[in-house]
This record gives C-alpha cells, sequence and structure tokens, in this order.
C-alpha cells in the first residue's frame, strides 16, 4: 500500500498504561512516501504490525488538518517534530531524510499521565477551562451582536489568542511542564474582548489556581512554549495574565470576593 | 406507521412563534427532576448541553475523544450565516430561506428551514456575548463575506476558522455547566447502543475506551449529536474518528433513517496524491470569493500541464477557460457546491484535468494578488494557503492552487419530525446527525448554523414539550431492558474480537470507500448502483469471516473501535445505495446520469420524488421498508434551479 522510497527506524516509546513501565522498542518503515504526513506514516507501520499479529501502536489524532488538537508526538526532542508552527498531522515526511532514525515519545508532564504508548490524558487542561474560562452568558436574552462594536485591532489579537488549540505542546516543550501559555491565551482572549469585563479579575485567580492543582509547574520565561506552540501563541499573553493575576491579587480582593457570593 | 412531521398549522413565518407559545413548559422548580443524556459535544451537543443545564435540567453528556474541544465542528473553516442584513444589501430571512431551499434542490422541509433562517439572528448575538472573536470593520463592527448559492455578504466569519471559534464558545458555555455540577460529561465513552422501554429511548449503552467498561446510564430523554457519517466513502474531509456508529445503532432500535444517499461532494478540495491518504483536506469555500477557478480550454495545454512541461502561469489568458464564470455569470465562481463540483468533474473528463492524476482543476488567485495585494489576500486566507503549502509543497501565491471535490458532510441522517425527533419517542437527533434543513445540498456557511439552532433554540423549547408530557418519574437502569441493551453490546464486543483473519478493519474500509466513490458519489447509475450492492454485500460477508482484531475490550484498543464503526460504515453502505437506487431522479449533488436536461444539468423529478426517504429496519440482512414523508411547497415554486 506504501509506494515511497523512504525507509526508516522508528525508536517508538511502548507503555501498555499509566501502571506499567514504558520501553523504546524500534521499529521499520519502509517504503514511506515523502508526501505522507507523520501519522499516515505511522498508519503503515500500524498496518504491517496488525498484520503480523502484534498490537498497533497507540496515539491520539482525530482531525488531521492542524487544528483539533489531538495529536500530540514529541518527535526527535520536538513537540509536533522539527518544524515551526505545525501539529504533527501537518508534518510531512519529506521532512526527514531517507535511512533517518526518529524517535517518538508521548508529552512528558505529571499533569499529563500516561494513557497508553504515545497517548496522554490531557484533562488536565479542560478543568482549567471549566475553573472559569468563559463569560457567563446564558443562551438568549444577549444584545446585538452589533451593539458591543470591538476595534479590529483588539478582534483580530483576541482571535490570535483564541486560536489555541490545547494540544498540550507548550507544557511538553517547558522545562518545568508549566501551563502557562495554554492559561494565558483564554485570559487574554476574554480580558480584551468587552464581553470578558465583568469576571475578569476572578477568571484570571480561579483559572491560576486549578492551574497549580493540576500540577503544572511555573513559568521561568525561558519561552519554549511559544517556540514550540503549534498556533504560535505569544509569550506576551502570559505577561498580561501575570498583569491581570497581580492585579487582582493587590487591588480586586473585595470585588472578587462579591462575585463569588 | 404513518410519518406524522408535526409542521404547525399556519403561515409560514409565524409557525414557530405560534409552536413555541403551544408547547408545554416544565416548570422550573420541577427541570431539576428530569435527567438527560447528550451524546456528542460538537456545536449541537455542547450548545444543547449548555443551554439545558442553565434551564435547569441534569444533563449528562458523552464524547468519544478526550476532551469535548475536539468534536469535528472544530475543523469547519469558512463561516456561518445569519440573514441580519448588517450589509444593507437586501437579505432578509425569506431571502436566506429561499436561497437555502432553492440550494437544497427543494428536497429540504419549509418550515424547518424557515425556523433556520429566523433563529440564524439570534445565534450571531449569542456567540458574540459568549465573546466569540469574529471579524470586525475598522468601525468596530462585524464584518461579512459571501458564500455559494448567494447573492448577498451574510456569512460572518473569524478568520479561517470559525467552526473553531464557534464551538469553543459553546464549549466554554459547557465547561461553565459541568463547573455548576449541572453537566457531568463522560469523555473517551463511545455510545454503543440505546436502551427504549415500551418504545421511549431511556438511556444508553456505553463503552469506557480507557477501561473497556461497558456502562449503561439512564435519563428522561437522549439527544444524539454525533455527526455526519461521510467517512464511510473513506476518504472524505471528516476526522478520521467520525463515524456513524450512535445513529447507526439507533436505527437499528427503530429509529428511520432520512435520505442516506445525500451526500455533499465539496468541489475545493486538495485532490488526492496517493494509496497512503487517510483523509482529505477542504479548501474552505470562502476562497472562491477571490479565487477564480479554471481548466486548461484544451486537452493538448492539459496534457502539457500534467507532464509538467507547461506551468500554469504560463497558460495565456486566450487558453484558459474560466467554466463557471462563462456558464454561470450572475453567480460566478460562488455557485453551490454541487454545481461547482459536477464542473470540475466534467471538466476533468474531457480531459482538461490538471495537476499529476488530471484529478484537479486550477483555483488562481493571481488577479486577487494582483487587485488587491498580496498581503490583504494573506489577512484573508493566509491560514489556508499555509495549510496547502503544508500539504502539497506548492506556494499558491505563485501558482495556481489545485482542487478536486470531495466528500464533505451528509444531509441525510436520522429522520426528525418538526421538534427534532427521531420515531423513537424520547430520541432527539440534532445537527449533521439528521437529515432536516439541507434538503439535497447543503449550501456553505449553514452547517454551524444548523448545529447551533437546533442546539441553543429549537431543542429547548421542543424537549420541554416532551418532558412535561411523560412527567418526571425517576428513570433508572434497574429495568431489565438496560441489563438485556448491554448483553447485546458486549455480546457484539466479543464477536468482532473473534475476529483473527487476515485483513485489517482499515483494508476493509478502503474497499468500502472505493465502491462507494465508484458507483455512490458524484454521478450514479442504474447499472452501477446494482453493482455496488452486490460488492458491499460480499464485502460485508467477508468482514466477519477475515477482519482481524487484536487486543482486548479491558484496555484502550484502537483496533475494536475501529472494528466497530467500519462494521457499521458496511452495513450503512448498503442502505445508502438502496436508497440512491429508488430515487430515480437528479437533485443536489446526487445526480443520477439517467435523469439530466439537454444541458447536463441535474433534473428533478418533482411528481414522483418530492419526498424525504425514511427508512424502517427490519432486522439483520432484511431489506429496509421504505416510508415516504410528501414534501409540499407552499412558500417557494418548485422550478428548476439556474444559476445563469
Amino acid at each position: 500500500m506504501s509506494n515511497g522510497n523512504m525507509n526508516l527506524t522508528l525508536k517508538v516509546w511502548r507503555q501498555k498504561n499509566a501502571q506499567t513501565a514504558g520501553k523504546f522498542v524500534s521499529y521499520k518503515a519502509e517504503s514511506i512516501s515523502p508526501d505522507m504526513s507523520f501519522l499516515e506514516m505511522l498508519d503503515v507501520v500500524n498496518e504491517s504490525l496488525t498484520h503480523k499479529g502484534e498490537e498497533p501502536i497507540n496515539f491520539d489524532h482525530d482531525c488531521r488538518e492542524g487544528i483539533c488538537g489531538m495529536c500530540s508526538l514529541y518527535i526527535n526532542g520536538h513537540p509536533h517534530g522539527p518544524k515551526r508552527g505545525i501539529t504533527t498531522c501537518q508534518l510531512h515526511m519529506r521532512t526527514f531524510h531517507d535511512g533517518e532514525t526518529i524517535t517518538i515519545e508521548p508529552w512528558r508532564a505529571e499533569a499529563f499521565p500516561i494513557v497508553k504508548d504515545l497517548a496522554v490524558d490531557r484533562s488536565a487542561f479542560d478543568r482549567i477551562q471549566q475553573a472559569g474560562g468563559y463569560v457567563s452568558v446564558n443562551t438568549g436574552g444577549v444584545p446585538d451582536g452589533n451593539a458591543i462594536p470591538i476595534p479590529k485591532v483588539i478582534a483580530d489579537e483576541a482571535f490570535n489568542s483564541a486560536t489555541c488549540i490545547g494540544c498540550g505542546a507548550c507544557v511538553a516543550a517547558c522545562k518545568n511542564a508549566s501551563a502557562m501559555l495554554f492559561v494565558s491565551a483564554k485570559i487574554t482572549q476574554l480580558g480584551l474582548l468587552p464581553q470578558g469585563q465583568p469576571e475578569r479579575y476572578r477568571r484570571v485567580q480561579s483559572m491560576v489556581a486549578q492551574m497549580d492543582e493540576e500540577g503544572f509547574g511555573s513559568c521561568t520565561n525561558t519561552g519554549a512554549c511559544e517556540a514550540e506552540c503549534p498556533k504560535e501563541i505569544k509569550l506576551t499573553n502570559i505577561a498580561r495574565m501575570n498583569n491581570d493575576f497581580f492585579s487582582a491579587k493587590l487591588f480586586r480582593q473585595e470585588e472578587i470576593h462579591e462575585q463569588n457570593h | 406507521m404513518t410519518l406524522d412531521a408535526k409542521i404547525p398549522q399556519g403561515p409560514l413565518a409565524e409557525k414557530w412563534s405560534k409552536h413555541k407559545f403551544d408547547l408545554k413548559l416544565v416548570n422550573p422548580a420541577n427541570k431539576r427532576k428530569y435527567d438527560i443524556i447528550v451524546v456528542g459535544t460538537g456545536l449541537a451537543g455542547a450548545s444543547a448541553a449548555a443551554t439545558l443545564a442553565e434551564l435547569g435540567y441534569n444533563v449528562k453528556a458523552f464524547c468519544f475523544q478526550d476532551s469535548p474541544r475536539r468534536a469535528h465542528s472544530i475543523a469547519a473553516q469558512g463561516g456561518i450565516n445569519a440573514a441580519k442584513n448588517y450589509q444593507n444589501d437586501g437579505d432578509s430571512v425569506f431571502r436566506l430561506f429561499y436561497d437555502t431551499i432553492k440550494g437544497g434542490d427543494y428536497r429540504a422541509r419549509e418550515a424547518n428551514v424557515y425556523r433556520l433562517a429566523q433563529v440564524s439572528v439570534n445565534i450571531i448575538d449569542q456567540c458574540v456575548a459568549q465573546g466569540v472573536p469574529f471579524a470586525r470593520e475598522y468601525g468596530g463592527l462585524l464584518d461579512n463575506r459571501s458564500f455559494g448559492g448567494s447573492q448577498v455578504s451574510r456569512t460572518f466569519y473569524a478568520r479561517g476558522q470559525t467552526g473553531q471559534q464557534l464551538l469553543l464558545g459553546a464549549y466554554s458555555a459547557l465547561n461553565r455547566q459541568i463547573h455548576a455540577g449541572k453537566v457531568k460529561m463522560y469523555t473517551r465513552h463511545e455510545m454503543l447502543d440505546v436502551v427504549t422501554i415500551d418504545g421511549h429511548a431511556k438511556g444508553i449503552v456505553t463503552r469506557n475506551m480507557l477501561t473497556g467498561a461497558i456502562d449503561t446510564h439512564a435519563g428522561h430523554a437522549v439527544l444524539l449529536c454525533t455527526g455526519g457519517y461521510s467517512n464511510v466513502f473513506y476518504l472524505s474531509t471528516n476526522a478520521i474518528g467520525s463515524n456513524v456508529t450512535a445513529a447507526w445503532r439507533a436505527h437499528k432500535r427503530g429509529a428511520f433513517f432520512g435520505n442516506p444517499c445525500y451526500t455533499q461532494i465539496h468541489p475545493t478540495c486538495i485532490p488526492v496524491t496517493g494509496d497512503h491518504q487517510s483523509k482529505l483536506t477542504l479548501m474552505s469555500e470562502s476562497l472562491r470569493n477571490d479565487g477564480r477557478v479554471w481548466a486548461p480550454k484544451t486537452v493538448e495545454i492539459a496534457e502539457q500541464l500534467r507532464k509538467g512541461t507547461l506551468k500554469a502561469d504560463q497558460v495565456k489568458e486566450d487558453d484558459r477557460d474560466y467554466f463557471l464564470e462563462r456558464k454561470y455569470p450572475a453567480f460566478g465562481n460562488l455557485v453551490p457546491r454541487d454545481v461547482a463540483s459536477r464542473n470540475a468533474k466534467e471538466m476533468v473528463e474531457e480531459g482538461k484535468g490538471v495537476g499529476g492524476s488530471g484529478f484537479a482543476v486550477f483555483l488562481d488567485f493571481a488577479d486577487a494578488i494582483k487587485r488587491l495585494g498580496e498581503e490583504t489576500v494573506k489577512a484573508k486566507y493566509g491560514n489556508l494557503f499555509d495549510m496547502y503549502i503544508q500539504i502539497t509543497d506548492e506556494n499558491p501565491y505563485k501558482q495556481p492552487m489545485r482542487i478536486y471535490p470531495a466528500v464533505h458532510y451528509t444531509m441525510g441522517g436520522l429522520w426528525v419530525d418538526y421538534n427534532l425527533s427521531t420515531t423513537i419517542p424520547g430520541l432527539y437527533a440534532l445537527g449533521e446527525c439528521n437529515f432536516s434543513d439541507h434538503g439535497a445540498n447543503r449550501l456553505g456557511a449553514s452547517a454551524l448554523m444548523q448545529g447551533l439552532s437546533d442546539g441553543y433554540f429549537v431543542i429547548p423549547y421542543t424537549l420541554g414539550d416532551y418532558l412535561a408530557k411523560i412527567g418526571p418519574k425517576k428513570v433508572d437502569t434497574s429495568h431489565p431492558a438496560f441489563e438485556q441493551t448491554k448483553q447485546d453490546v458486549i455480546a457484539h464486543v466479543n464477536k468482532l474480537l473473534s475476529l483473527k483473519g487476515t485483513k485489517t478493519t482499515n483494508e476493509y474500509h478502503r474497499e468500502l470507500g472505493h465502491i462507494m466513490w465508484e458507483y455512490c458519489g458524484m454521478a450514479r447509475t442504474d447499472e452501477g448502483l446494482r453493482k455496488a450492492k452486490g460488492l458491499i454485500q460480499a464485502l460485508k460477508a467477508d468482514f466477519w469471516k477475515n477482519a482481524i482484531v487484536t487486543g482486548e475490550n479491558e484496555e484502550v484498543n484502537a483496533s475494536l473501535e475501529r472494528a466497530g464503526r467500519v462494521a457499521d460504515f458496511i452495513e450503512l453502505g448498503e442502505l445508502m445505495i438502496d436508497d440512491a437506487l429508488m430515487r430515480k431522479e437528479s437533485c443536489g449533488g446526487h445526480f443520477r446520469v439517467e435523469s439530466q436536461t439537454a444541458d447536463g444539468e441535474a433534473l428533478r423529478d418533482d411528481e414522483n420524488f418530492a419526498f424525504v426517504a425514511a427508512w424502517e429496519f427490519k432486522g439483520e440482512n432484511q431489506p429496509e421498508e421504505l416510508h415516504k414523508e410528501q414534501l409540499t411547497f407552499e412558500a417557494v415554486h418548485l422550478s428548476q434551479r439556474n444559476y445563469a
């Protein structure tokens, strides 16, 4: 079924589940076309493993067009592989050379326990969003869309932050496994928009508290997260978050206390 | 059983408001006594779950992904329609309704589509209030663009990631309710069956995809918001995980399946390059606002382009055929998807296809770049261009894109009445999972609209009516129907796990896809469909003998998950063939070669086929029974579609 001319060696992390120890296992990926995506290359390997009656390599994937945020491989020491600004599913085999050995690992972070092989549990991200990553508005009874004018530059900037796909590459890239880029992207998006103002300071406090509770490390401004983010979310988001966080701690305690009642 | 669509009486424009008044209400204090199950957390599911929880119901929501934010709605690119008339270009609820009915080739239900157009204006307001960062004008007001099948600018968008932003909006509303304890969220859970008691849906059976635990869940109603089934074609623009299992199992329990053969073929996808390909990638229809579609005028030039001895930008203006602009001057490149797709296919069949395989036409931005400058084009479509570069290793700023139609969306789905109820009382289908609003062809920017309309603004009203009628008597899983259904599911899982043959389920899936695309794709013939039916039946028999499924149930097992879905796709494929065979007319993207005008346009047969086909499951390997819901058109006259 494969129809290309590349032959590769894969060193893949295999681990049955979070309770058992894992190890690297080597596989051959043969006759790989440079036009294949990285995940399609793994599909080919998995087909051949299945034919041999062996268990295929488990990895998370879904949309395969760079937007769902499900895919998550740590390839040759980089989340989503060596190219900038793309996800693993958008990485194509033409990026690699014939005969190359490729090391494939899962995201490594305490807050992301292993599910199986290369898949990890990122539900900590959901719980952070649940803690406050929203505007509290019920369905219906809202003003006309044009009743809330928003300058184009602000809308564009909010959009840039909103493009985060929640894949966790920022955590995987960070030596402290910090989730600050992820959290700050949502805080910035809603903090820039008029709709997000009423809960702005409460939001940052509850999301940061949840982030700490989930066991993510703290930020040391190394910038690996920004460098590896497939959506190129900027470090300035973290600056905005810190600003709101300190502002909330120093000047808004009363307001937040009120809101929580 | 006779089908009753329960369309309210009275003038079209007043049906929904009258109906809302006539529906029974559940007292706010009683709402907490009802448990609602929502399966799927895309636009329809997340918006429904959040809204019902806000109203006070207890909601259990399920998705097979690791997070509700991954639902495939996230991948929609171009935009969402709303009849706001912000552009002062003559838009109105009636015009949106009219465009949608006509675009659907008069095979949609008038009352549903009119309601969709009415509700569309509220959707935009709702999303803005949630903080969805729609594109804005410099003055701070919302921006719009235009989509196929319409002559006004009514499409709201967030760069090329509108689906993502709308889904994240609904996801945030859902998160708020999870935090409040009103929604209990079950991720990595796959629904494998629906439990019925005395003919009413009372719960579901799920498999926990981490542990293999087969569990039952009870509720007063079950909402299926599980998307479409384009992956029956193997290659489609859908996410790999998109599947038909929940809807198909519900069908086998008594929910009729409406118009299964109605498939939307999207004209602007990146063409297939080889056998290894696992999916296709769409290039948003919005590109046709500025991109011009063309093919070379002669077969000779096309050959040179295919061989690579001539480059696209070297083809002289006179040697290019801008076939959509030539044939449809009023709509130009923005003709509806089925029209654009069929014309691209024709070009290829005439030998004028381009690219290595010859299965492509050009989508050219050279004029737009000259007119607007590269920066403006980049601001409008940059992420789409980047995606194209990633996949093809070609630069669309320098060379035209190569595009070809691909399967994108299914207009068929579970049959529902005006209240979104399936033929199983208590079982509802929302969004792409149902058949109701798009007819034989979906116009651009209307899928997001329908998902959110159903979830935010329709089901919260219509579900209340059902709940008020059945009363808040507690339902729990102690009824023997739950254990019985669970045992059926376990038996099915074990049967799959016992398959230790020689072919992977992926290989079966690919074969199914080839059959479906070849015989039940953009053009269909009686002869081809008959042949396909035999092929699918043979494939099904072979699957249950020779498929390989590795691993066990009690672990993460992608092989098992896939096997179940492929088995269901094969069965659905057979029903799609039956449906296509029965419908001896051309409509929308469903083109029966035997039924065309002298100019080669799709020719409907209103006298014999102005109905919704609703199929009833009659037992394993039994022919399904066809029921017909006659479509009546009061507000628009049935006429030959014409975009010239």
